[in-house]
C-alpha cells in the first residue's frame, strides 16, 4: 500500500469533506495561502477558495467561539488553534461554551464542530510553544478528545470527528506529522473509543500516546531480543476511553506503564494509572510506571529541553523498574 | 410608526414586566431555585429590537436575558418550568435563568459568561451568510461585557466576516456594583464601533420607538449585506443584580438616582402618550394587565405541576451518540 506522512493523511481527510459536505468549511490563522503553520491545509484554499479555507483575525476567542455559532448554525466547522500553547486565551469558549452548550441546553443545541490543535515539545520552542496538556480537555464533560500516533489513524480519525455532532478536540503532535504509513486512498473511519493494540506481547503492557507510540514501538523491537515481549497498546481518543482493551492487556502481562506527553500530575498518564488500579489491582505483579514530563515548564536550551522530553530512554527507564 | 406597532410595543414590554415581577416575588418566597438577574426598567430594548425581526432570525442573549426570550416569543410556562427546574422547561430543567434556550424561535442561548455570546454571535451570522441566507443575529449584552476581550475579538471578527449581526450593548450604567465612570473613559461605547469599522449609535434605551428605529436600520442593513453594527442603549435597572441582592442594590447606588430613572420608565412613558393620544384607554391596558397575571398563574400551576427531571437524566445530553 502507498506510505504518506500523518500531515498528508490529514490534508486528504479535509479535502474529502469538503468535497463531500458543503456545510464544511476551514479557519484558523495561516491556514490558507500559508497551509497552516504545520502544512495541514496546504493547497486547499486553491482548491476550495477563501469563503471554505479562511484565514482569520489573530483572535483565539473569536476563532472558537464564532466556530461555535457557526455550527450553532448549521455548518461543520473544522477550526485550527495553531499551538495547544495558545488555548488558555480561549479556554472559555472551549470549556463554557463549546462543551456545554448541548446539555446547558436540555439536547437542543449541538456544537458539530472539530478544534484541531497541535501539540508535543520538539525543536527548542521552549515554555509557551511546547506543551501538551489536552488532558485539561479530556477533564471536561462534553468534548470528545482525539489523539491519533499514526497517518492511518489520523485519517481514520479526522473523518469521524468531522462526522461527529459532537464537539471534537483533535490533537496532532509536531513530532507525528512526518511520520509516514500506510493508508488507503479510500475513505474510511475509526470509531472514537476504540484503543489498538499495536504490538503483541506478554510481559508488560505499554499505553503510549502520539509521539510516544513511535517510541514505545522501538523501545519494544529492541527489547524483543533480550526476550522481554511488550504489547503497545494506542488509545488513540482519550474520551472515550477504552479502558477494556487495557484491562484484558494487562490481566495478561500483570504489568502497566504509561506514556502520555502531558505533565504527569493530574495528566493523562495518572488518569489511565487511576482506572487499572481501580478495577485492575489484583491483576498486577508490580507498582505501574508512568511516563510523561516533569512538573517544569519546557526549558530552551537544548540539553535541557532533551532532558525534559520523554522518549525511549525514559520508556527503557521504566521498564527497567518492572523486570 | 402606526398604532399598532405601538400598541405591540407596549403590550411586549407590559409582558416583560409582568413576568419579572412575578418571578422576583416567587423567588424572594422561596419557589425559584438557584439565581437570577431581572431585568426590569429595561424593557424597551429586548421589545424594540425584536419587533425588527423576522421569524427565522437569531437572538443571542445574556445572564439577563429573560426579557429577550420574551420579545423573541418565549413563552411564560415553559419559562417559568425551567426556573423551576423542571423537566417540562425550556432547556428541560438543566439550564435555569443562566441558560434558556428555545432553538424553534431562534433563541440560542442565554448566557452565564459575561460576552460569552459575542463572538458566537458572530460566528452564527457567518453560518447565516455562509448559507445565503437572510437570517440575521440581534445580540445581547450589558456595558460590562463591553469591557472583555471576546466583546473586541467576537466584533473585531463580525466585521472582517461582513456578517449580519446587531450587537446590542444594554447600559444599565453597572456592572454589579462597578459604575460606567470606573469601567472606561468613554461616554457612548457606541464610538467603538468605529474601531471596528462598523456603524454604531447611542439611543436612549427607554425609548422603545428609538430603539426599534435605530434597530431597524442595522437589522435592514444587515440583512441587504452590510454587515454587523453596534447599537448603545443607554438604560437602567431598577433592582439589584440578582434577584434577592442585599438592599436591592442600594449598597453602591442612591435611592434617588433609582428613582430618577423610575421617572423614566419605559412603559409608563409610552402608555402615557398612547392614553394622551387615545390610541388607548385604561380599560384596554388593564384587560392586558389581567391577561398576563392569568397566563402567569397558569404558569405556575404548570411549572409547579411538572415532573423534575429523572435522576437517569443527569447524563442524557453530555454526548450525542456516534452513529
Ligand atoms: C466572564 C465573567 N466575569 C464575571 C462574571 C460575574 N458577573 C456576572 S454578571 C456581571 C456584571 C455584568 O455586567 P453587564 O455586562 O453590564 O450586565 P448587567 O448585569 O449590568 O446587565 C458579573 C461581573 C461572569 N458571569 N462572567
Amino acid at each position: 500500500m502507498r506510505q504518506i506522512s500523518l500531515r498528508e493523511a490529514l490534508n486528504e481527510s479535509l479535502r474529502y469533506n469538503l468535497q463531500h459536505d458543503e456545510r464544511v468549511f476551514c479557519w484558523g490563522e495561516d491556514i490558507g495561502v500559508l497551509g497552516g503553520a504545520f502544512g495541514v491545509t496546504a493547497g486547499l484554499i486553491d482548491e476550495f477558495g477563501p469563503m471554505r479555507i479562511i484565514d482569520t483575525p489573530l483572535s483565539e476567542i473569536a476563532i472558537v467561539g464564532a466556530g461555535i455559532g457557526a455550527a450553532l448554525g448549521g455548518l461543520r466547522p473544522v477550526v485550527e488553534i495553531m499551538y495547544i500553547d495558545f488555548t488558555p486565551g480561549c479556554m472559555d469558549m472551549i470549556v463554557n461554551q463549546m462543551a456545554k452548550i448541548h446539555y446547558m441546553f436540555g439536547g437542543q443545541c449541538r456544537v458539530p464542530m472539530v478544534l484541531r490543535i497541535v501539540t508535543g515539545a520538539m525543536g527548542e520552542n521552549a515554555a509557551q510553544h511546547s506543551q501538551s496538556f489536552y488532558s485539561f480537555f479530556v477533564h471536561v464533560p462534553g468534548l470528545i478528545v482525539v489523539t491519533p500516533s499514526t497517518p492511518y489513524d489520523a485519517k481514520g480519525l479526522l473523518n469521524t470527528s468531522i462526522a461527529s455532532d459532537n464537539p471534537v478536540i483533535f490533537v496532532e503532535h509536531k513530532r507525528t506529522v512526518n511520520i509516514k504509513g500506510e493508508v488507503p486512498e479510500d475513505h474510511y473511519t475509526i470509531p472514537f473509543g476504540k484503543a489498538e493494540v499495536k504490538r503483541e506481547g506478554t510481559d508488560i503492557t505499554l499505553v503510549a500516546t502520539q509521539a510516544l507510540m513511535h517510541d514505545a514501538l522501538k523501545v519494544a523491537e529492541d527489547l524483543e531480543k533480550e526476550h522481554v515481549s511488550i504489547e503497545v497498546i494506542d488509545p488513540r481518543t482519550l474520551k472515550p476511553f477504552d479502558k477494556e482493551t487495557i484491562f484484558q492487556s494487562v490481566e495478561k502481562t500483570g504489568r502497566l506503564i504509561v506514556a502520555d506527553e502531558g505533565w504527569i500530575h493530574c495528566g493523562m498518564a495518572s488518569e489511565i494509572s487511576a482506572l487499572v488500579a481501580e478495577e485492575m489491582i489484583t491483576y498486577l505483579d508490580g507498582p505501574i510506571v508512568r511516563v510523561g514530563t516533569p512538573d517544569s515548564p519546557c526549558p530552551f536550551s537544548p540539553p535541557l529541553e532533551k532532558a525534559y522530553i520523554p522518549g525511549e530512554e525514559e520508556i527503557r527507564e521504566a521498564i527497567k523498574k518492572l523486570i | 410608526m402606526n398604532n399598532e406597532m405601538r400598541i405591540d410595543m407596549l403590550r411586549g414590554m407590559m409582558r416583560i414586566r409582568a413576568f419579572e415581577e412575578k418571578i422576583q416575588e416567587l423567588y424572594l418566597a422561596g419557589y425559584i431555585p438557584g439565581s437570577m438577574h431581572l431585568s426590569t426598567g429595561q424593557e424597551a430594548i429586548p421589545v424594540g429590537c425584536c419587533m425588527c425581526l423576522r421569524e427565522g432570525d437569531y437572538l443571542m442573549s445574556s445572564h439577563r436575558g429573560h426579557g429577550h426570550v420574551l420579545a423573541k416569543g418565549g413563552e411564560y410556562k415553559y419559562m417559568m418550568a425551567e426556573l423551576y427546574g423542571k423537566k417540562t422547561g425550556y432547556s428541560r430543567g438543566k439550564g435555569g435563568s443562566m441558560h434558556f434556550a428555545h432553538v424553534a424561535i431562534g433563541v440560542l442561548g442565554t448566557n452565564g459568561i459575561v460576552g460569552g455570546g459575542i463572538p458566537i454571535a458572530a460566528g452564527v451570522g457567518f453560518a447565516s451568510k455562509y448559507l445565503e441566507s437572510d437570517r440575521v443575529v440581534v445580540c445581547f449584552f450589558g456595558d460590562g461585557a463591553a469591557e472583555t476581550g471576546a466583546f473586541h475579538e467576537g466584533l473585531n471578527f463580525a466585521a472582517v466576516l461582513q456578517v449580519p449581526v446587531i450587537y446590542i450593548i444594554e447600559n444599565n450604567q453597572y456592572a454589579i456594583s462597578v459604575p460606567r465612570k470606573l469601567s472606561d473613559r468613554l461616554e457612548d461605547l457606541s464610538v467603538r464601533a468605529a474601531a471596528y469599522g462598523m456603524p454604531g449609535e447611542t439611543v436612549d434605551g427607554n425609548d422603545v420607538v428609538a430603539v426599534y428605529d435605530a434597530a431597524k436600520r442595522a437589522v435592514e442593513r444587515a440583512r441587504a449585506g452590510g454587515g454587523p453594527a453596534l447599537i448603545e442603549c443607554k438604560t437602567y435597572r431598577w433592582h439589584g443584580h440578582h434577584a434577592g441582592e442585599p438592599r436591592d442594590g442600594l449598597v453602591y447606588r442612591k435611592q434617588e438616582e433609582i428613582d430618577s430613572w423610575k421617572e423614566k420608565c419605559p412603559i409608563r412613558r409610552l402608555k402615557t402618550q398612547l392614553l394622551e393620544e387615545q390610541v388607548v384607554t385604561e380599560a384596554d391596558i388593564d384587560a392586558m394587565q389581567r391577561g398576563f397575571q392569568q397566563e402567569l398563574e397558569e404558569a405556575v400551576a404548570f411549572a409547579n405541576e411538572s415532573p423534575y427531571p429523572d435522576e437517569s437524566d443527569l447524563l442524557r445530553d453530555v454526548y450525542i451518540a456516534e452513529e
